[in-house]
């Protein structure tokens, strides 16, 4: 090697290392391979195929069926159903019971028990409330022993059922998140609070609440999308040809009962679209309040 | 804005006590705060003073003894319901509201009329000299203006005890001295009464009317900063009030309130701070500044001295006698290092506490 082109060579690395380019960098090469071929590749491929239908009438056709097709498009609606309230009451319960166990001691305990459901899986949580919640299961049976009910009350196969193995599933998650945004927040600002007046609702409704909403926002999407996309317990724990066709079905339908792969490609690019409108609606929201440190001053 | 109103004559702690387990961190503390006062809590970390701030505040609970405004027991309210104003040591300021409506809260949370608590804010931030940052965030403001805005918050509400924790120890050497005066003048302009806990002697000599002295959650002695810088009654009082010499040995002689320690191989004389009779085992504390060089007068100290350096008015030395005890001393005149010179000590200034 001369010494122009060690110069050059320096000179190139300094120029990259102006841009945070160093050897470094290069470990984020298996990622970006990794992203590429399982999530992009994947992703246009199957945006392409939802523009070259097998039936006739052009690129939109697939489309235009969906959107012509009460029992398809009600899909959508369905789907909101089910994975808006479950978002809304997972985040609404995750932040009490975080603003509790963040004073708890035995804290680890405590969240491991709470995780169990996420390593669990929903067929198995699924599989578990058939038992329990069904109507040959403990929890109608005990309620008839008492006598507080006469028949069986129905908590499968329906709505609730999927509505309740979601709540199961998604909870930890959400909890776990929320968690870690109501512990990032400065505990001095309580103490402050206190001090000047105010009360314990008033602690969290003007101090807690305004600086966890951002924290709130990324829960409620991140929640929301494992929700939205719920398939299993929909069709093991819910009426999966009634209130219960979630999207996801309609396109496990298309692709495994009509072996229409474009249209089930179509299906899922509509999926994706309804996620991400509710995903900016929220950060759009979000954008509204302060966003910034959750400390009060600095050291 | 006066807190003169506010009907009250004097706050007091009644064996005020705290444990941690085992670990007793106050213990019976008692203690009358007269109305206007400002108190200074010193003492080194670890001595309980931002317990029994704490404590005041009811941030903590205390597990013995009680808090009293006049015959009024205050130790079972909740923080929010004592009415205390507190700034804290990291300030701790709500990121997401605007100085404006940080100093409004504790008006906020007291549902006081709009235009009220709009009125009172302005003229807490004239107190503070803040008019023209009332609508920024406290991240954009500095760390001497975050805490002026500590401080509006915690008066605005003209509490009968403004608690501070600390408050100046985030601060830069120079902006410390600004806001030491300011945080007097607030506290004379508002006829407050104050709790100032702090590890710095110099903020408490300067800021107190009465200072606390703890040590091991206890109290060590309670006087106006002129007592304790001039007769502290225990060692370690003493300690932190600059007597940074120290003569170990037994007492000699003693005529009135006068005594003389030897200290192996010489003796020095010292008032007595404490009981001591001639055999008992005492320390000769003295500060630096009444060792000075006694030229060939007899009865000195003969020292080699070790350091000298330039201070502006005079020289700080370092020197050692010959049984290796080490003196720090005052001078007019530089004496070179290694030179053999005789020190004396002001015997009405060195203290004498029992070892």
């Amino acid at each position: 090697m001369t010494s122009s082109t060690l110069q050059e060579g320096t000179s190139l690395r300094q120029k990259l290392a102006l841009r945070g380019i160093d050897g470094v960098t290069l470990l984020v090469l298996p990622s970006v391979l990794f992203v590429l071929a399982i999530f992009i590749y994947p992703f246009i491929y199957g945006l392409l195929l939802s523009f070259a239908p097998i039936r006739e009438g052009g690129m939109f056709a697939n489309y235009i069926t969906f959107f012509s097709d009460p029992y398809l498009y009600n899909t959508i609606a369905a789907t909101l159903r089910l994975a808006v309230p479950v978002t809304l009451l997972s985040v609404a319960a995750a932040v009490p019971v975080a603003m509790r166990v963040r004073l708890v001691r035995r804290q680890r305990l405590l969240t491991t028990l709470l995780v169990l459901p996420i390593t669990l899986g929903t067929v198995l949580v699924a599989q578990g409330m058939l038992n329990y919640l069904g109507p040959q299961g403990w929890f109608s049976r005990s309620l008839m022993l008492l006598h507080i009910i006469s028949s069986p009350l129905k908590l499968t196969n329906n709505y609730w059922g999927v509505f309740l193995s979601l709540i199961i599933t998604v909870f930890p998650f959400t909890f776990l998140l929320t968690l870690s945004y109501v512990t990032g927040i400065d505990p001095g600002l309580e103490k402050a609070a206190a001090t000047h007046g105010a009360s314990a609702w008033q602690r969290f409704r003007h101090v807690m609440l305004p600086l966890l909403v951002p924290g709130l926002a990324i829960a409620f999407c991140l929640t929301f999308v494992q929700a939205f996309a719920v398939f299993p317990s929909a069709v093991l724990l819910g009426a999966p040809s009634g209130p219960t066709r979630v999207i996801s079905i309609a396109a496990a339908q298309a692709a495994f009962e009509q072996y229409d792969f474009t249209m089930a490609s179509a299906i899922a690019m509509i999926m994706g679209v309804v996620q991400l409108c509710i995903v900016l609606i929220v950060l759009v929201v979000r954008n509204l309040f302060y966003r910034g440190a959750t400390s009060g001053g600095k050291g | 804005m006066q807190l003169a109103s506010m009907p009250f004559n004097e706050i007091r702690l009644d064996r005020m006590s705290r444990s941690f387990g085992a670990l007793n961190a106050l213990r019976d503390i008692s203690l009358s705060i007269r109305k206007g006062e400002f108190i200074a809590l010193l003492g080194p970390s670890g001595c309980g003073k931002s317990t029994a701030l704490n404590c005041i505040a009811g941030l903590l609970s205390t597990t013995g003894g009680g808090i009293y405004i006049d015959d009024k027991r205050i130790d079972q309210f909740k923080p929010e319901d004592r009415g205390f104003g507190m700034v804290f040591q990291n300030y701790a300021l709500f990121p997401h509201m605007s100085v404006r409506k940080n100093i409004g809260f504790g008006l906020k949370m007291r549902s006081r009329p709009k235009a009220e608590i709009d009125t009172k804010v302005d003229e807490a931030l004239a107190l503070v000299r803040l008019q023209g940052q009332a609508e920024k965030l406290p991240g954009q403001l500095s760390g001497g203006q975050q805490q002026r805005v500590a401080i509006a918050r915690a008066i605005v509400i003209e509490p009968p005890l403004v608690l501070m924790d600390e408050p100046l120890s985030n601060l830069d050497a120079k902006l410390r001295l600004e806001m030491r005066a300011e945080i007097r003048r607030i506290h004379n302009q508002m006829k407050a009464t104050t709790i100032y806990v702090t590890h710095d002697q110099d903020e408490a000599l300067s800021l107190a009317d009465r200072i606390v002295v703890l040590r091991d959650g206890a109290i060590r002695q309670v006087g106006t900063p002129h007592e304790l810088y001039e007769r502290p009654a225990h060692l370690d009082v003493a300690e932190f009030m600059g007597f940074r010499n120290r003569f170990t040995g037994k007492v000699v002689s003693r005529e009135g309130e006068r005594a003389t320690v030897s200290a192996g191989s010489f003796s020095v004389s010292g008032t007595v701070a404490e009981d001591l009779q001639p055999g008992a085992s005492a320390v000769l504390a003295v500060r630096p500044d009444d060792v000075t060089l006694s030229g060939e007068a007899p009865g000195g100290v003969s020292v080699t001295v070790e350091a000298i350096e330039y201070r502006g008015r005079e020289y700080v030395g370092i020197a050692r006698t010959p049984d290796g005890v080490e003196i720090i001393f005052h001078a007019d005149d530089a004496a070179a290092p290694g030179s053999t010179v005789s020190l004396s000590i002001d015997p009405a200034r060195a203290l004498v506490f029992s070892a």
